[in-house]
């Protein structure tokens, strides 16, 4: 006899007789107290994830680039990984290519093997779009994807995030609704709500466990 | 000077290890500091009590829902994780697990393994498995490294190194590492940061352990704040995740009132820094993510606690420690004071199942009952129920065939005996009256030495007049 079917004839054992609990998933109670009028979504998102230590810019689509070189610069820092597959890659590069900054475009072009040194210790910043913003919690979900790869938002220790403010839901049961998360979800799908951080030692709150020590999020503004 | 009791040299009872702990001062003041900020942290994370009583409730019925189902819903998450991409693993004891474990990560000739917090892992005992086969197998959660280092077991399931002040960390760290020592804690956790950095680079295998395992789209669910967790799923080649089989839920929207639950009782925050659900291995056109994920599912006697419908209650568990914030005596005595891998309310109710009542005979009775732990476990375990029922399964004689792993531990013929003579005793008026007449004549004789409680108590003599001949004679008194 297999582990498996040893374990499932036990708990079938124990269950001999009974009929399952009926599914009396009441949805008022995950989404009415996590309501929001569309203008106090982005102040909700906002104040939340300040108080964990988040930089918040609200700027409008054409300006965030020159943000991103602004940020980069004030903090000195060599370089900024990008995904030049996207559509706000795309921007991004064009700015760079307008304004020429000082700091490197570095590229997540090849599979991790080939450059996880670097990777690891060489990489300064990341930008990364945002599949969507969740005000309850306070909450950016990520969709990683082969122009966006999972340690992208996770081993440089700047990420800045764009968030779309359109893509903002009032809470997590909505946001898995309205995309209809449960018909297929990526390898890796990620709710990020601030920097790492840790409280191991003494309770108190230290920024930059082992993810990004910053982050960034800019809030573009449709229009 | 008083001095850190560590687990490695505690091979005492309970009993003795809660003697040693309750004269250590500084330990009860760490314990005390943290647990009342963690009260205050989650009272002030839950400010509407309809509303968290509502979701205490749905969360109850979303586990009891998944636990009537159990068997079917882990062959339904067998076969979306194996449509995914995701290899199961099923174990019945940890030394099967561990094998499991040392396979894979032999297959791929690994030596470097590292970890994300795992509970399962610390029951499995998984890093001295590994370090006897030669496998480096590393800590990275900040507070599980801190104690790994120092050759510890954590005190608290989410708070690994909560009975360690700043200055023993740096001591530690000054110690292993060789760095300068120094009281500031974001140093601390910088130096942390730089030595796990280079073993998550260098490790070939990640192991995690998973916060809710989700049939309907084959999804491990793993929460944290560090990044750890993330890093050791994502940056080695292969993950194996671990876990117990009560974690599986039904469906997606199920995590979302457990997922508040969690964070909110356990931290007292509206949601950890990340959530992160893995749902399968690096596809072809991705350019990292582990190539292999593999999922062990362990029982370790849960199937034990499952075939008992009350006792069934105990897996609803989803591990977030605050019956451990909350309960007077863990705040006292501290988690290593429990001995085993699963320390305070929910250590006293679990552990049982899994090593057996004959190894912690006194967990059960190591309670005030004051219930503080049922009122907060956000799925309503009713721990202190359990812990009664526990307490008659560790006296029952053979004959009454206990239903707990080696239950009926503290079965005594002789307390038996004496039970059933108080019973006759008070149930027979004769017996009753006569046995009153001696007490109140002969009670200079009673004995001068009753076991344990005469160590803290004077005995008990009993008086010369008893209550119903004072009662007599003051309503004769009345009468007249």
């Amino acid at each position: 006899m297999s582990a498996r079917s040893n374990i499932l004839n036990k708990l079938r054992a124990g269950l001999a007789g009974t009929t399952p609990r009926p599914d009396d998933f009441d949805e008022a109670l995950v989404t009415r107290p996590w309501q929001y009028a569309p203008e106090d979504r982005i102040t909700r998102l906002r104040s939340l994830m300040e108080a964990v230590h988040t930089e918040i810019h609200q700027l409008t689509t054409e300006q965030w680039p020159s943000k991103v070189q602004e940020l980069l610069e004030s903090r000195g820092l060599k370089n900024v990984l990008y995904a030049p597959g996207t559509e706000h890659g795309k921007q991004l590069a064009e700015h760079w290519q307008r304004a020429e900054p000082r700091p490197e475009l570095l590229v997540y072009d090849r599979p991790i093997e080939e450059w996880k040194e670097e990777l690891f210790w060489q990489v300064d910043a990341s930008v990364t779009g945002t599949v969507g913003g969740i005000a309850a919690t306070g909450s950016l979900v990520l969709w990683p994807d082969r122009h966006e790869p999972r340690l992208m938002s996770l081993l440089p220790p700047l990420h800045i995030a764009l968030l779309k403010a359109s893509e903002v839901e009032d809470n997590l049961y909505g946001m898995m609704q309205k995309h209809n998360w449960s018909a297929g979800l990526p390898t890796n799908l990620l709710l990020v709500s601030g920097p790492s951080k840790t409280a191991d030692i003494e309770q108190v709150l230290a920024y930059g466990a082992h993810g990004p020590k910053e982050l960034v999020v800019l809030i573009l503004e449709d229009g | 000077m008083s001095q850190r009791i560590p687990v490695k040299e505690l091979t005492d009872s309970f009993r003795g290890r809660a003697v040693g702990a309750l004269a250590d001062d500084q330990l009860r003041t760490n314990f005390r500091v943290a647990m009342d900020s963690l009260m205050k942290k989650r009272a002030d994370a839950f400010p509407d009590e309809e509303e968290r009583e509502g979701l205490r409730e749905l969360g109850n019925h979303i586990k009891a829902r998944a636990l009537s189902r159990l068997p079917d819903l882990l062959e339904q998450l067998e076969t979306r994780l194996t449509a995914n991409g995701v290899k199961v693993h099923w174990a019945e004891t940890n030394e099967e697990a561990n094998r499991i474990v040392h396979s894979i990560i032999e297959a791929k000739q690994g030596s470097q393994v590292v970890k994300g917090k795992s509970m399962v892992s610390e029951e499995m005992e998984m890093n001295d498995y590994l370090a006897e086969r030669h496998i480096e197998c590393l800590e990275s959660d900040m507070g599980e490294y801190i104690v790994q280092l120092d050759g510890e077991k954590p005190s608290h399931i989410i708070m690994p190194a909560i009975h360690k002040n700043r200055f023993q960390v740096s001591r530690l760290f000054h110690d292993k590492l060789g760095v300068d020592e120094t009281e500031d804690v974001n140093e601390l956790i910088q130096i942390g940061r730089r030595t796990l950095r280079q073993k998550f680079l260098e490790a070939d295998v990640g192991v995690s352990g998973v916060n809710f395992a989700i049939a309907e789209t084959g999804t491990l669910l793993l929460v944290e704040n560090e990044g750890n967790g993330r890093m050791s799923t994502t940056a080695p080649p292969v993950h194996i995740a671990v876990t117990g089989i009560e974690k599986v839920v039904e469906n997606l929207r199920d995590v979302v009132p457990l997922l508040s639950l969690l964070t909110r009782s356990a931290l007292g925050q509206p949601i950890t820094t990340y959530v992160n659900m893995i749902s399968g291995p690096r596809k072809a056109d991705e350019l990292d993510g582990p190539e292999e994920v593999h999922l062990v599912l362990l029982d370790n006697g849960r199937s034990g606690a499952f075939a008992d419908a009350q006792l069934r209650q105990t897996l609803n568990c989803i591990r977030c420690g605050a019956c451990m914030n909350h309960c007077p005596v863990y705040t006292r005595v501290g988690g290593h004071t429990y001995g085993e891998v699963y320390p305070g309310p929910i250590g006293k109710i679990i552990t049982p199942h899994m090593v057996g009542l004959h190894k912690v005979p006194d967990h059960p009775s190591a309670s005030s009952l004051c219930g503080a732990c049922g009122e907060v476990c956000p799925v309503k375990i009713p721990i202190p129920e359990m812990l009664q029922r526990l307490r008659q399964e560790n006296v029952k004689s053979p004959a009454e065939q206990p239903k707990v792993k080696d239950g009926g531990a503290k079965y005594s013929r002789k307390e038996r005996a004496i039970w059933r003579f108080w019973a006759s005793l008070n149930t027979s008026p004769v017996f009753y009256r006569l046995f009153l007449w001696g007490a109140t004549r002969f009670g200079k004789l009673a004995p001068k030495n009753v076991g344990p409680w005469t160590e803290n108590h004077s005995a008990p003599v009993p008086a010369r007049r008893s209550l119903h001949d004072l009662a007599k004679a003051h309503l004769n008194q009345g009468d007249r």
